[in-house]
């Protein structure tokens, strides 16, 4: 870790006046010191998406040059759109993985949420938004029943959910009731979340706008604050190259939205959440006391963090995240049934937490992982019924996948741990 | 040393259902000097921190802080008061970078967004104050060595701008260069004008930086000692007893016995 320095002692100007501490790591001028960077954070197993991003390429590349309809906008477009519900569900797997439990209920609960929803709106005819927000609160409701018996009573996380896994499996069912399957209102607002599009050209472009302008105001502003405080701030070229880096897959996707139908609504509301929920992790106390739970929970306590009130939001959250999730997986089908929640879709909301970057192991995760690893498993899924290639090899291809995600945070964590304690 | 001290135990007794842990232990400490408590395992010395630190309240005794009787029965109670406490395990989040340790359960915020840029700015200014050398407060403290650990831990019980520091077996784990590093940091709490209880094993670290030893043996009062005017085999004597003879020895056995 010390050796970054010693390469830069003739180039570094006069202008810094205390003498550079062969012991800091301070990153070079220029390019090289970017690369020197890159590399000691590679070797100290700091991987970041970078694996899970080289895999998405690998990915897309594989199915472009088996099928050229895959890059395609209509393909794409429903790609993105198809992976938004497992993709809200694994945000919140996040959040739970993050403080180093698991949630295996969320299959269970987004079915009964779609139940709810589906009974108390075509069944009772109450308001579709009405039934959408109870619905979604059930989500909540099961969270926070399974955060008490794992926070208050201390059930192993396991156990209390693999309990909700059958039980609000169960429930669901009870509430379907005997006919099996509710069919939704086709053009109601359930059915708009995933079959709504903006239209516009204007929309898709706006928010591409709109968010890389945010990045780089956000950016801007910080470093201008970290500079007037003395702290290490990143140069505005930086700040300029990494906005670029961001604006181009912005506008490239907006291009690819409108040459479909438009920008998807169920798109706007994944990356929503992602990015506020990103927010919440990164930026607030609460999150800043998810990530010590997950650090150490005795470290956490004696910080005069409340462990068991933490504990109990996430599973709140992650219920209700799963709800909200399951209510677009109903949507994509119109319908609520007895296999709602079912499925590989347990599997899949962790797998992609994981494949995305997320630590099983605790204490290290984004938001964003969620939304890589569901594009990374939704275009197995898209590739592979492109090319009409039997569910069976997809399993098996997408448990490989998991497998090396999960390979991958156990070498980068075990060489994190050697290089840490030098 | 005629100053009042800032906390002094009177009479501090503390009993575990049938074993009596601490009988009538006095411990004065003033302003800028390290006491260091020193005793065999499982004279009394934890019971005693716990104590002050509200972790374990004493049964019996009178805790003065700055000359004023006060109770403190939790862990709350002592850090307002400004006792800080660095326990042996350190409790930091591994996962967390310093300036998130640092700051953890006490962020900065403004408008509800955490304000990174001046926690940043105050952890620097903290450890530099310190003369603490950490090679970035942006990494993980995981990948931190031992020293700079324990470092990073006292520096975090300083940011409630604590008048007294008890710091439990800060060397313990730690190599000869990292312990000279926590005995350096010691020695800079006291030029800070803050009052220092050390607990320690290691009769080198004590003689390197207390200024007086309080020993600590079967859950009493065994003597407190200048450190420049005792020697080191006074202090180990003390501790274990070694002024008893056989005699002695024998009765308080049989005294047991009969209990």
């Amino acid at each position: 870790m010390t050796t970054d320095l010693s390469k830069t002692a003739p180039e570094g100007p006069a202008a810094v006046p205390p003498p550079a501490d062969p012991r800091l790591l301070v990153r070079q001028e220029g390019f090289a010191g970017y690369w020197n960077e890159f590399l000691r954070k590679l070797r100290s197993g700091e991987l970041g998406s970078l694996p899970v991003v080289v895999g998405l390429i690998a990915i897309c590349l594989v199915f472009q040059l088996q099928d050229s309809a895959f890059l395609g906008a209509e393909n794409l477009s429903n790609l993105f759109v198809t992976a938004t519900g497992t993709g809200l569900i694994a945000v919140g797997i996040v959040f739970v993985l993050i403080l180093g439990e698991i949630d295996l209920s969320v299959g269970s609960v987004s079915g009964l949420a779609a139940a709810v929803f589906a009974v108390l709106n075509v069944g009772h005819g109450m308001p579709e938004w009405l039934a959408l927000v109870l619905a979604v609160l059930s989500g909540t409701v099961a969270g926070i029943l399974h955060g008490f018996f794992f926070a208050r009573i201390g059930v192993p996380a396991f156990v209390v959910t693999l309990a909700g896994l059958l039980g609000w499996n169960g429930l669901m069912l009870q509430v379907l009731g005997s006919n099996g399957t509710i069919n939704l209102d086709d053009s109601g607002l359930v059915a708009a979340l995933t079959n709504h599009y903006f239209e516009d050209i204007a929309w898709a472009n706006g928010l591409a706008t709109a968010v890389v302008a945010a990045y780089f105001l956000v950016s801007w502003r910080d470093g201008r604050r970290r500079a007037a405080a003395g702290v290490p701030a990143r140069p505005l070229a930086e700040t300029v190259l990494r906005t670029g880096a961001l604006a181009l897959p912005a506008y490239a996707v907006a291009w690819l939205f409108n040459q479909y139908k438009g920008l998807p609504l169920a798109v706007v509301v994944f990356l929503g959440v992602v990015v506020a929920l990103d927010l919440v992790l990164r930026r607030t106390r609460y999150g800043r006391k998810v990530f010590a739970l997950g650090g150490g929970v005795e470290a956490a306590r004696r910080a005069g963090i409340d462990v068991a009130a933490v504990r109990i939001s996430v599973f709140a959250l992650s219920g209700t995240m799963a709800a909200l999730g399951g209510m677009f997986l109903a949507s994509q089908i119109n319908a609520a049934n007895q296999s709602s929640g079912a499925g590989s879709l347990l599997m899949n909301a962790i797998a992609a937490a994981v494949i995305g970057g997320t630590s099983l192991f605790g204490g290290r995760g984004k938001t964003w992982s969620a939304l890589l690893g569901v594009l990374v498993i939704q275009s197995i899924a898209s590739g592979m019924a492109l090319l009409g290639i039997a569910s069976a090899v997809q399993y098996m291809i997408t448990g490989a996948v998991l497998l090396a995600a999960v390979v991958i945070d156990s070498l980068s964590r075990r060489t994190r741990r050697t290089a840490g304690r030098v | 040393m005629s100053a009042a001290p800032v906390l002094a135990l009177r009479g501090i007794s503390k009993r575990f259902g049938a074993v009596q842990a601490l009988t009538d232990v006095d411990l004065e400490i003033r302003s800028g000097e390290v006491v260091a408590l020193v005793g065999d395992n499982g004279a009394g010395k934890s019971t005693l921190v716990k104590a002050i630190a509200g972790v374990g309240p004493a049964d019996d005794g009178v805790i003065e802080w700055e000359g004023r009787r006060v109770t403190i029965d939790r862990p709350h109670t002592a850090q307002e008061l400004g006792i800080a406490t660095v326990y042996q395990d350190l409790a930091l989040c591994d996962n967390l970078d310093v300036v998130g340790n640092l700051f953890l359960g006490r962020e900065i915020a403004r408008a509800g967004v955490l304000d990174e840029v001046e926690m940043e700015r105050r952890a620097r200014e903290l450890l530099s104050t310190l003369s603490i050398r950490i090679p970035s407060v942006r990494i993980p403290v995981a990948a931190l060595s031992g020293g700079q650990r324990q470092t990073v831990a006292i520096a975090r019980s300083l940011l409630g701008e604590p008048k007294v520091v008890i710091l439990d077996e800060p060397t313990a784990a730690l190599g000869v260069e990292q312990t000279a590093q926590v005995l350096d940091l010691v020695e800079r709490l006291r030029e800070r004008g803050l009052g220092v209880i050390l607990i320690s094993h290691n009769m080198a670290d004590v003689k390197a930086v207390a200024d007086r030893v309080a020993v600590l043996r079967l859950g009493r009062n065994n003597g407190v000692f200048e450190v420049r005017a005792t020697t080191q085999e006074e202090i180990v004597s003390a501790i274990t007893g070694a002024t008893d003879n056989a005699v002695t020895r024998r009765q308080a056995r049989t005294a047991e016995d009969r209990t």
